[in-house]
């Protein structure tokens, strides 16, 4: 999937995190803000790039707000803002690239 | 051929809505051990939220183990561009059960079956594998009330959504039930006549927790299934109230054993505790067996 504007998903709150996505110059580029991020900072960055690699997407500015988030949730909000950009509410395959 | 989801008939006696758009909500409902979760997509949504919460009601449900806790998911209502996406989430990421708002008739639960099926088919899961409820919300919602009931072998039954339906009805919710008094009674005795279940409409009033139980044993007196809650706190005292006590069980105990040991006599009526029994009360005293069994308080052979 091409990222055709900038998009956002997520907020916050605690147990969520807040995704930007934004046209890339050729890569991923990936930043990450979290309290955990020593911890988890690796982790959080391996959902991303497998999510990002499951929707097709290879050229984009990524950064997250961390909050705590579980995978699952990150996973969500990476989506989220992927769909977003590209104005995609229906017909999103569930089971598919989402999953 | 259709094979509706064995788990149609289940124990549903608390059924606590969540709110899919806050993920802090989604991660570990099921400590609270309620019947059923009931993950929204619908009013608790904000209306800038409605594509992000099915991502995470996706991940949750593929992900989460909610430990033998029904997954119900409300809707966005049938006036809304939502509904059909809502529909194919839901049923891609396997929730049991689709409750349905603001149901009016039959035909509403038509089309969000068709809708089903077709996703049922298309993410590859059994057909009948995902149940229907509807609740009502409305005047005509409560009146079309037993044809809602009826509309599809996938129905486990009908709720009550006492906010909407009492604007409709030209009152509010006043705390006392008399403005719910004929909807409780025509849903339960609609229910009950097409053979599904019957829910009640949440009591948000929660610094009234006496109120609130004398609301519990009002509708579990009237013949309801169970009720929607909004918090952790209700759940308690739901499952007390529609739990059978000792005493009950020991009741329905004596009175199974007693006719079937007078029928093997030919004798019709007798007293049990000094009560009069007849064949009667043999379908109510297995119904309160089974509830035993299902509340896992039930340590007897019958």
């Amino acid at each position: 999937m091409e990222i055709k504007k900038p998009a956002i998903a997520g907020t916050v709150e605690s147990s969520d995190c807040l995704v930007s996505v934004e046209p890339g110059d050729g890569k991923i580029d990936f930043s990450l803000e979290s309290s955990v991020a020593n911890q988890f900072g690796h982790q959080i960055r391996k959902v991303t790039f497998e999510t990002l690699e499951r929707l097709g997407v290879d050229n984009v500015k990524i950064s997250i707000v961390d909050k705590g988030a579980l995978d699952c949730t990150i996973k969500a909000r990476i989506e989220g803002a992927v769909y977003r950009s590209a104005d995609q509410y229906k017909d999103l395959p569930w089971g598919g690239a989402i999953q | 051929m259709t094979c509706i989801n064995p788990n149609k008939n289940r124990l549903r006696r608390s059924m606590m809505f969540l709110n899919a758009q806050k993920p802090s909500l989604l991660k570990d409902p099921y400590v609270y051990k309620a019947d059923s979760l009931m993950f929204d997509l619908e009013d608790a949504v904000a209306a800038s939220a409605k594509d992000t919460a099915r991502f995470s009601l996706y991940h949750a449900l593929t992900t989460l183990d909610y430990r033998g806790a029904e997954k119900v998911v409300r809707i966005n209502g049938l006036d809304t561009d939502l509904w059909e996406e809502d529909i194919r989430c839901v049923v891609a990421c396997g929730a049991d059960t689709i409750r349905i708002p603001k149901t009016e008739s039959a035909d509403m639960v038509k089309a969000v079956e068709e809708k089903v099926e077709a996703a049922e088919k298309e993410f590859g899961r059994p057909v009948g594998s995902t149940l229907l409820m509807a609740a009502l919300e409305s005047a005509r919602g409560v009146m079309n009330c037993y044809e809602i009931c009826k509309s599809s072998d996938r129905m486990i039954g009908v709720a009550l959504s006492g906010g909407d339906y009492t604007k409709d009805l030209h009152t509010t919710i006043t705390g006392t039930g008399v403005e719910l008094m004929g909807a409780r009674q025509h849903m339960v005795i609609a229910a009950r006549a097409a053979g599904v279940q019957c829910f009640d409409t949440v009591w948000t009033n929660l610094d009234d927790m006496e109120g609130f139980k004398k609301d519990v044993r009002t509708i579990k007196m009237m013949g309801f299934d169970g009720k929607s809650i909004i918090n952790p706190r209700q759940i308690d005292i739901v499952h007390e109230i529609f739990t059978p006590t000792r005493k009950e069980i020991i009741f329905a105990e004596k009175v199974i054993r007693e006719i079937d040991d007078k029928k093997a006599k030919g004798i019709g009526v007798f007293t049990v505790d000094g009560k009069m029994i007849d064949i009667a009360f043999y379908d109510g005293a297995k119904r309160t067996i089974a509830l035993a069994k299902a509340s896992g308080v039930y340590k007897g052979d019958l």
